[in-house]
């Protein structure tokens, strides 16, 4: 009975961990973790620094293998088999904490390395940008704006330009499911607003694991709020009941 | 065809089209001033010149071959002096073979010091190497296996900075110390020397040597333009965010282990085919090719000219050999210290090498006249 919920459950996720710990020298950064995000599902996590956020994200993408439990894509992918480049093949794109581009390489280059294609050493040597990598690359900057930034080093541009042209790189690379690591920091008043449109736009489509400290950013998406504590899920909900949750009240004051 | 390949690759890039004119012209220049200019005209060239000009040329694709891993790929590599060495070594013992019976001893199964240690065959692993052909693959082989297997396993293991440069350093070091046993075969610490012929051409006369520093020169031009055939397609792109964040590059789906093992390889054989253009024109190659320092060495001659721009790295690298002719019949002992002065002021002053102060004073030029073409 138990276990037919699980497997149904499994069935309906897009990502499905379940019993993930990982410790750091003894340390539980991760104690126990197990979370659900349907396909199309926008979900925030919330939680005080420390609380494992980061650490989660480099579980699923690769970069950290579990300790202990499961962590399964698209119910039948075990992601703890795959490292960096196989999962994000496999159509999972993340956004880092501290917004990552390529310095060196022009804006329009960035979003170029980012199209869909052949990974390999070869493909890319004879590699020849097609028109319909053209266009995706021109939605993109519909999207994220920087059209006038193309030819610029990404080095350049300012930290909220940053962001959003790391957003631009997950969106032309057209994963099903984004993680996308605080992504308003820096960003305009403005930007953020965009930001939070764009992420409620592409639900349904794409499932969004956002992660944000800025409660104004989470309030505005709308939508089902985790709370992540010492590792593992604290709360869930509505940003209003996981706020009036006495638990949650009580970690984020204690700090 | 050919041609359009080389035009596409050299379009609006001014300074690669330069580069590579002024080489092709020293390689048909020097050779004329050698060979067809008599000697007592004041423009005529030595052929001691000649072949000091070819070792630059060969130190200079050598530094191309560093560059292209270091300068993008941020690969730090303090061990490309092996490859090197790997490369003239294959060289060397083709030139041993040419020896035939013409050797001290006269023996025209063994080379000199095989029969100078009472050795009654020759060891397995020479044969063939009197077969051009064979032993020109081998030049390339050799040391692109090595790599590759050295590659497979730092790559794979993720190490990277300092870590993989220690380990580079002490792959030659190794190297080293296996090359100065005699029991390894390769003519312990005097190495292999007193080479006749090549094809059959007489290594001391002139003609065999303009023909080696034009060669060498065709060389370096071809490597360059393969280099930046790699540095302009979306596999340099691929290496540059290596470089910058090798992170990213994972997340955005390339494997960058195959990528750094696919550039670490071919640099390894650039290096490999500069060694064997190097050893039939100084004419001895010996275990102290080995040595760490000169895998350094080459690091400085990339920084000073200029590191990430390919053209830098031949300028550093000819500029800082001719510092060291010089300074070395001047004052021999001063010059391990005029190098590290002169690593130390370029990273301070010149970041990006003698390449960024071209493009400095390129640039006062441009500003200085701007309504030149209004
Ligand atoms: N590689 C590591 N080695 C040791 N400890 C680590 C490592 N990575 C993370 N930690 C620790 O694990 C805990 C969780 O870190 P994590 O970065 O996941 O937190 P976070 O929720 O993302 O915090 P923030 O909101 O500050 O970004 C922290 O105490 C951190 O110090
Ligand atoms: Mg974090």
């Amino acid at each position: 009975m138990q276990e037919h919920s699980v497997e149904s459950l499994a069935e309906k996720s897009i990502l499905y961990m379940s019993g993930v710990s990982k410790s750091f020298d003894g340390f539980k950064a991760i104690n126990n973790l197990s979370l659900f995000i349907k396909p199309g599902e926008l979900r925030a996590i919330i939680g005080p620094n420390g609380a494992g956020k980061t650490t989660m994200m480099d579980l699923i993408t690769g970069k950290l293998t579990p300790d202990t439990g499961e962590i399964y894509f698209r119910h039948d992918i075990d992601l703890t088999k795959h490292d960096e480049a196989d999962i994000a093949n496999l159509g999972i794109g993340r956004k880092f904490q501290k917004p990552t581009v390529i310095e060196s390489l022009t804006v329009f280059e960035n979003l170029e390395l980012a199209l869909q294609g052949k990974r390999g050493v070869f493909e890319s040597l004879l590699f020849k940008l097609d028109t319909e990598g053209k266009q995706r690359i021109e939605e993109v900057f519909d999207i994220i704006g920087l059209g006038a930034k193309s030819a610029h080093a990404a080095g350049s541009l300012a930290h909220g330009e940053k962001q959003r042209l790391e957003i631009g790189v997950l969106l032309v690379q057209n994963p099903d499911l984004l993680l996308v690591d605080e992504p308003a920091a820096g960003m305009t008043d403005e930007e953020t607003e965009q930001l939070s449109n764009l992420l409620k736009r592409i639900q349904g489509d794409h499932s969004v694991v956002v992660v944000e400290h800025d409660m104004e950013f989470i309030r505005s998406l709308d939508t089902e709020v985790t709370v992540l504590h010492e590792g593992s899920v604290l709360a869930g909900g509505t940003l209003e009941q996981v706020q009036q949750n006495e638990r949650v009240v009580e970690v984020y004051l204690g700090r | 065809m050919k041609n359009g390949l080389i035009n596409t690759l050299l379009k609006d890039d001014k300074a690669s089209q330069r580069f590579i004119l002024i080489l092709m012209a020293v390689s048909i220049l020097v050779p004329i001033l050698n060979l067809l200019v008599p000697e007592s005209w004041p423009i005529h060239v030595s052929t001691y010149t000649v072949t000091l000009l070819g070792k630059y040329l060969c130190f200079a694709l050598l530094a191309l071959a560093v560059d292209l891993i270091w300068g993008y790929c941020g690969i730090l590599s303090l061990g490309h002096g092996a490859f090197f060495a790997l490369g003239g070594y294959a060289m060397g013992m083709y030139l041993m073979r040419q020896i035939g019976d013409r050797g001290v001893y006269g023996n025209p199964e063994l080379p000199d010091f095989m029969v100078f240690l009472n050795w009654q065959e020759l060891p397995w692993y020479w044969y063939g190497f009197d077969n051009f052909g064979f032993a020109m693959l081998m030049v390339l082989l050799v040391p692109g296996l090595l790599a590759f297997v050295f590659g497979w396993f730092a790559f794979r293991s993720r190490v990277t900075g300092v870590y993989l440069s220690i380990i580079t350093q002490a792959m030659t070091y190794a190297l080293m110390l296996a090359f100065f046993r005699n029991e390894m075969g390769f003519g312990g610490n005097n190495g292999l020397t007193d080479f006749k012929d090549i094809l059959g051409f007489d290594l001391q006369s002139d003609y065999t040597r303009c023909t080696l520093f034009f060669l060498t020169a065709l060389s370096l031009a071809l490597a360059y333009l393969a280099c930046i055939g790699i540095v302009k397609s979306k596999l340099g792109r691929v290496l540059v965010a290596i470089r910058d964040a090798e992170s990213r590059t994972r997340f955005m789906g390339y494997r960058v282990e195959h990528y750094k093992l696919f550039v670490f390889v071919f640099s390894a054989v650039l290096a490999g085919i500069a060694g064997a253009f190097y050893v039939p024109q100084v004419g001895i190659i010996n275990p102290g090719e080995f040595t760490p320092i000169n895998s350094i060495e080459i690091i400085i001659w990339v920084a000073i000219g200029g590191r990430g721009t390919l053209y830098g790295a031949v300028i550093g690298a000819i500029l800082v050999n001719y510092g060291k002719t010089w300074f070395t019949g001047a004052f021999p002992e001063l010059w391990l210290f005029m190098l590290g002065g002169l690593f130390v002021v370029a990273t301070i002053y010149l970041p990006q090498g003698i390449k960024g102060l071209f493009d400095k004073w390129q640039s006062r030029q441009n500003t200085a006249t701007p309504t030149a073409g209004a």
